[in-house]
């Protein structure tokens, strides 16, 4: 057993008892990243002389007996798009291969304030674009579940990250899907957070409006640790929320009695996998043993989600990715004929197809004759995808689902195929749209590969998509089963 | 070639003004906004839009912005929001302009301007906020260009007017009232040479009677007041010649050639941007409640137009005087404080209006280039009451004022410049004058009044200028008249 598979109150006990030292905890992250990541490739840049020095660092204030942070000694990875002072973070982006930042971000800081260590910064699609891992620019990262296939995206290197072993927890970024997708085919926790509830400052921008960084962990206890440790209030970022942040661990109680479950006909029809189907069927029974009722629901406009969703995030990209021009940081052409020459060598050589895709696409929906047919109805449309939601959780007090309809897909079956791609995300992307939290748990293996449960919840009520989260996995074994690499 | 006064078109003049705000710190960022530091200082990972950062509103900004619509009589939006501007340039490191494009701050406004003693109302269509872009230098011959992103992120309203103005003269009669309105406001240093005020002009030619516009032009890099004017006087020569040959004006952007005093074709309206506006979703909207536009409403100031009135009818001023003061801040507020010293508020006026902006328009100086004082003033005024110094020493005293910033008293006595007043020592040398020049006082017995003058002009050249003149006259009189 890893020293990974302990709680993290066990960590800090042994820490307490001096029969475990942070240097000890992140030579085991590093002694695993040297065994398996070679299969897995989960990271673009490691960053071992730093978090030596800073476990050190932690081990002298063990002695001293100083406070301990939330997080204290934990190794943890980060999704790289999000921003860190003095170390590489490329958004696995050839524009930004190398591209150093002049500040962290504000979840970095607050990690840094519950005092983890950063053992390296972890791949993924292209500014986050794509769910596969496949868009990175350096190379993809294989499902440590069965090498043969996607981790999923974009935090794909998160969620295989924590996955294999090699770090504790990791954060990722989830603007459609991008946690949570990754961690139902990778068989961990992913949580994205109510949009405001975590600070996006220093998250390099795909869709502002809908962008969300999260923990991915191997369990909803360390989920609940890691959104302690990064939810609140930031100054820097005026979409976040000032809101109260409730305690999420004392949250976990283990009790659903009288929960009321929403699930929508449109999540478990047609075109999910009957084999997903059953395990999220399998999972409603054991809830409602536990006390909870649940009943068929429908959230009409989730049809429409897809389209939506790619007319406003590639809008908001069209926009967020014009600052990448060649001219102050990152990729410039050599020798350009001119100004205009510059832009285009630049940004024809700096960014990978998908995200050219989604720049036109977006572009193409601002532009001047098409901005109302698109973007605003796009918006009109995610308010009624909005209302579905509001509806729904008058009665309901979660709703739960597959999170996507399939597990992972073979590497290479659908680069070809954009439009299937996007269709991985239709449960996932309503709930970016809306901008509420959402919960992926293991809830069972396909063919070896791993199903995740989806567990939605009402804006700012992560306490309670928690709790089911947890409820639910302190009742079953899911969680406990290991890729063998 | 048309001449200016061809009566055959009607101009039509619509103004876009920016005006930076003189915020402490920039709009999205805590960045120092102040003029003039070496290049890239004032930057900060925000305002050089690198990968990941969000921009936070300086509320100071908003009640800047919501203080100048105000006294530019606009209605004032409850909810405002702001929108990205789209466009690649190297000035611009976000590659959009955060702007606001359909819930400005403020809507529906006007000035009244006075062009040939008449009062004309000019509707003010909107005033925005937005950030600014930053500066590109082009190395000569132009292998390379320097970029300075100091001034990305200082904030600016952008104030568009009605197409109501109908000549080049009424568009600068409108620009120096702006300029007024935002110097009483203390929004803005309102400097175009610094850039702190920027003027496009839309200009368009229409027949007489016609109520559809004529096609529009665009006129850019104006530098100075005076450039407008001409700028926009060469473009209704030019658009009157186009139209006279039977042809029709192309809508374009043109660029004012200061140096040939001629305007450019810059870019068609085929070539024209497509911003694709959309609302910024890093920034929440601003909602105005009337508690708020209450407690920027009682920050204005009286304003020009007001204290014109005022001195018009407390202190009697001629009107084309009271106009010339109060449009500067400056120069109202010169006025006022010199009447903390002296009673004689003409006489303040008079010498605001005659010596100090003579002196300014010969030396080629702004107000701020010299150090005058309503204290300086009002004493030196004092003086001449007194009888202390002469008009015309005054005057001498006061350019020396306005050139070391010494207090008159210091000067006069310093240059030992006070009036002679003393009876006997006046008759000595007006005796001597009569004396040695016999041919002026036989002329003036013979019934040449004017000769008294050439002999009190050899008084004041004795006594270099310092002795009292109308004791002189009365002393010279007296004797000849014996």
């Amino acid at each position: 057993m890893s020293l990974f598979d302990l709680r993290l109150q066990e960590i800090h006990n042994r820490f307490a008892r001096k029969e475990l030292s942070v240097s000890e905890l992140v030579a085991c992250s590093f002694d695993r990243i040297r065994q398996v990541e070679e299969k897995v490739r989960a990271f673009l840049t490691l960053d071992e002389e730093q978090a030596r020095a800073r476990a050190a660092e932690l081990d002298k204030q063990l002695s001293d007996g100083g406070p301990r942070g939330l997080l204290f000694g934990l190794p943890g990875g980060i999704k790289d798009n999000i921003v860190t002072e003095g170390l590489r973070t490329t958004c696995a982006s050839k524009f930004l291969a190398n591209y150093e930042p002049i500040y962290n971000a504000t979840v970095v800081e607050r990690l840094n304030s519950a005092q983890s260590v950063t053992i390296g910064k972890l791949n993924m699609d292209e500014f986050a674009m794509g769910g596969s891992n496949e868009n990175s620019a350096f190379h993809p990262t294989y499902n440590p579940w069965n090498t043969e296939y996607v981790p999923g995206g974009s935090s794909g290197g998160s969620a295989a990250a924590v996955a294999a072993g090699e770090v504790y927890f990791a954060l990722g970024s989830d603007t459609g899907g991008s946690i949570r997708q990754p961690a139902a085919y990778c068989g961990v926790v992913g949580l994205k957070p109510t949009y405001g509830l975590v600070s996006r400052f220093g998250l390099v921008a795909f869709a502002s409006s809908l962008d969300q960084i999260g923990p991915l962990t191997k369990s909803v206890e360390d989920a609940a640790y890691v959104l302690q440790a990064i939810a609140g209030h930031d100054p820097l970022d005026s979409t976040s929320a000032r809101v109260d942040i409730p305690d999420y661990i004392s949250a976990l109680s283990g009790d659903v009695k009288g929960l009321r479950i929403g699930v929508p006909k449109e999540y478990v029809g047609e075109g999910v996998a009957p084999q997903v189907r059953e395990a999220v069927f399998a999972a409603l029974r054991e809830l409602e043993r536990l006390g909870a009722e649940w009943e068929e629901i429908s959230l009409p406009h989730t049809r429409y989600a897809v389209a939506t969703y790619y007319l406003v995030a590639s809008s908001e990209a069209s926009s967020n990715l014009a600052r990448f021009d060649g001219v102050r940081y990152g990729v410039r052409a050599d020798n350009p004929d001119n100004l205009i020459d510059l832009y285009r060598k630049s940004r024809s050589e700096g960014f990978g197809s998908e995200v050219k895709r989604r720049i036109m696409l977006g572009t193409y929906a601002l532009s001047s004759g098409y901005y109302d047919a698109y973007y605003l109805k796009a918006q009109k449309v995610r308010t009624l995808i909005k209302r579905d939601f509001d509806k729904a959780f008058e009665k309901f007090d979660v709703i739960v689902g597959p999170t996507t309809p399939t597990t992972a897909f073979k590497i290479g079956e659908q680069v070809n195929d954009p439009l299937t791609m996007y269709l991985n995300d239709i449960l996932t992307i309503p709930v970016n749209l809306a901008g509420i939290p959402a919960i992926s748990v293991p809830c069972g293996l396909v063919d070896g590969l791993p199903v995740g449960l989806q567990i939605i919840g009402k804006a700012f009520d992560e306490t309670t998509v928690l709790r089911v989260a947890h409820a639910f996995e302190q009742h079953t074994e899911h969680h406990k089963l290991r890729p063998q690499l | 070639m048309s001449t200016v006064t061809d009566t055959k078109y009607e101009t039509v003049i619509g103004l876009e003004v920016h005006v930076e705000l003189h915020t402490k710190t920039k709009i999205f960022c805590g960045c120092p906004t102040s003029f003039g530091a070496p290049p890239n200082t004032n930057t900060c990972p925000i305002c050089l839009g690198h990968p990941g950062v969000l921009p936070v509103l300086n509320r100071k900004a908003v009640e800047y912005a919501m203080k100048a619509a105000m006294a530019l009589n606009c209605r004032i939006a409850s909810v405002s929001k702001f929108d990205r501007k789209n466009y690649f340039y190297p000035d611009l490191p976000k590659a959009y302009q955060i702007s606001q494009y359909d819930k400005p701050i403020g809507e529906h406004g006007w000035i009244d301007i006075e062009v040939n003693g008449e009062t004309k109302r000019i509707g003010i269509t909107r005033l925005h906020l937005e950030e600014d872009a930053g500066k590109l230098t082009h190395v000569d011959g132009g292998f390379a260009s320097l970029v300075d992103f100091n001034r990305v992120g200082t904030p600016l309203i952008e104030i568009v007017s009605e197409p109501d103005i109908r000549s080049p003269e009424e568009a600068r009669a409108y620009l120096e009232k702006l300029r007024a309105i935002m110097q009483y406001c203390e929004v803005s240093d309102v400097k175009m040479e610094e850039g702190s005020l920027r003027c496009d002009a839309n200009i368009s030619l229409r027949p007489y009677g016609q109520k559809q516009f004529g096609a529009k032009v665009e006129l850019k890099n104006m530098n100075s007041f005076r450039g407008v004017q001409r700028a926009l006087e060469y473009e209704v020569l030019r658009q009157a010649d186009v139209l006279d040959e039977g042809g029709r004006v192309v809508q374009e952007t043109r660029r004012w050639d200061e140096a040939k005093g001629v305007t450019v074709s810059m870019r068609s309206k085929e070539e024209a941007h497509d911003y694709r506006y959309f609302p910024d979703p890093d920034l929440v909207q601003v909602v105005i409640d009337d508690e708020w536009k209450a407690r920027v409403k009682a920050t204005i100031p009286e304003l020009p137009d007001a204290r014109k009135t005022r001195y018009t009818a407390e202190y009697g001023l001629p009107a084309y005087d009271a106009g010339v003061i109060t449009s500067s801040k400056k120069l109202a507020d010169l006025f006022e404080d010199s009447l903390n010293y002296t009673k004689d508020a003409k006489a303040v006026s008079n010498w605001i209006m005659g010596e100090l902006l003579g002196y300014l328009n010969a030396n080629n100086l702004e107000i701020d280039d010299v150090n005058v004082t309503g204290k300086g003033l009002g004493e030196l005024l004092g003086l001449i009451e007194k009888g202390t110094i002469s008009n015309k020493i005054a005057k001498a005293v006061f350019k020396d004022m306005l050139a070391t910033g010494k207090s008159p008293q210091q000067i006069v006595e310093e240059q030992g410049l006070v009036q002679i007043s003393d009876e006997s020592a006046i008759l000595e040398i007006v005796d001597r004058v009569i004396a040695n020049n016999p041919q002026s006082v036989a002329d003036f017995k013979a019934g040449k009044e004017k000769a008294i003058g050439f002999l009190v002009g050899q008084v004041m050249k004795e006594t270099k200028g310092r002795a009292n003149p109308g004791l002189v006259n009365r002393l010279m009189l007296e004797r000849l008249k014996h």
